[in-house]
């Protein structure tokens, strides 16, 4: 069996791509809410891991709400996405404050 | 042996297709990057023995997430171009924030590695059942244990699709819908009228 230390590495790795594609693309919403996909998907990795090697289901468990919560932010982000650009005609999010009252 | 190799095509696989998804032109190519990314993933945890998770992430994640975000994307008719304008700009803070986390990781995992800090151990109440398969040792667990966790999550899924639905739900003036209270309030009188014309006269509307 491959070591715990191998998963962690390739979960680390995940979560600091997703954080760095946060900050390259901070004005296209759609390529950070792919970001966002990438850091829960790091954590679902590590949750696995762990669970896997501790030989205790809750990993496994937890890795499942957090995809719950992955899948509703991804359709509520998307739903704010569509009717700001319904909106404005563009998704930069450079000036997002304006999407207040 | 096989399954070493395994494990470092899948990680370098879902290592390089997630620097493609925050790198790549085209939003289209940055999603198809991520069902890449999805796939490898699943492949990973398979490796570990978690099916049901793998069997999940590629039917939760690559079948409506992923899909989700295409339709989204092909969707809206979007200059990407500019939204690129920022991309060599924020690099350099992008990156040393990048070099600054997985410094502190990997302190975390050197600590770890030297016995700094200790791993806590399971208590055994959610160990998998002897014999069992993964997923059925998963089912006992989760509707046992974690029942109350399961339902709430079935009711974030339910607020967040009822807020989908209401934040894009909008009235169109230009297209013609039914409007059921209206029609259901209509009655025969107001509808209809009764007239006795004249032979040859024809109908006054």
């Amino acid at each position: 069996m491959i070591g715990i230390e191998h998963y962690i590495t390739v979960s680390s790795i995940l979560f600091v791509l997703g954080v760095l594609g946060i900050f390259l693309n901070r004005k296209n919403v759609i390529i950070i809410l792919m970001a966002i996909e990438l850091i829960l998907l790091s954590v679902n990795i590590n949750l696995v891991a762990f669970s896997a090697f501790l030989h205790d289901l809750t990993g496994q468990i937890f890795a499942m709400f957090v995809l719950t919560v992955a899948a509703g932010e991804a359709a509520v982000g998307l739903a704010i996405l569509v009717i700001y650009f319904r909106g404005r005609g563009t998704i930069a999010v450079d000036d997002v404050n304006r999407m207040k009252g | 042996m096989i399954q070493l190799f395994a494990f470092y095509l899948f990680a370098a696989l879902v290592v390089a297709s997630g620097a493609m998804v925050i790198t790549a032109r085209n939003p289209v190519h940055s999603v198809l990057w991520l069902i890449l990314a999805f796939f490898n993933a699943a492949g990973l945890m398979i490796l570990i023995g978690a099916e049901f998770i793998a069997m999940l992430l590629v039917i939760v994640y690559v079948g409506a997430v992923a899909v989700l975000f295409l339709f989204v994307v092909m969707m809206l008719d979007i200059d990407f171009a500019t939204l690129r304008a920022g991309f060599v700009k924020n690099f350099p803070l992008g990156l040393s924030i990048a070099a600054v986390l997985l410094a502190e990781m990997v302190f975390g995992f050197g600590a770890w590695s030297k016995g700094g800090i200790k791993l806590g151990v399971a208590d055994g109440t959610a160990a998998p059942l002897a014999g069992a398969s993964n997923i059925e040792a998963i089912g006992a667990v989760l509707y046992g244990r974690y029942l109350f966790l399961f339902e709430s999550a079935g009711v974030v899924l339910l607020v967040a699709m009822i807020g989908a639905i209401v934040l894009t739900h909008r009235q169109r003036g230009d297209v013609k819908s039914q409007n059921i209270s209206a029609q259901n309030a209509r009655r025969p009188q107001d509808a209809t009228i009764n007239t006795q014309p004249e032979v040859g006269g024809g109908v006054k509307l």
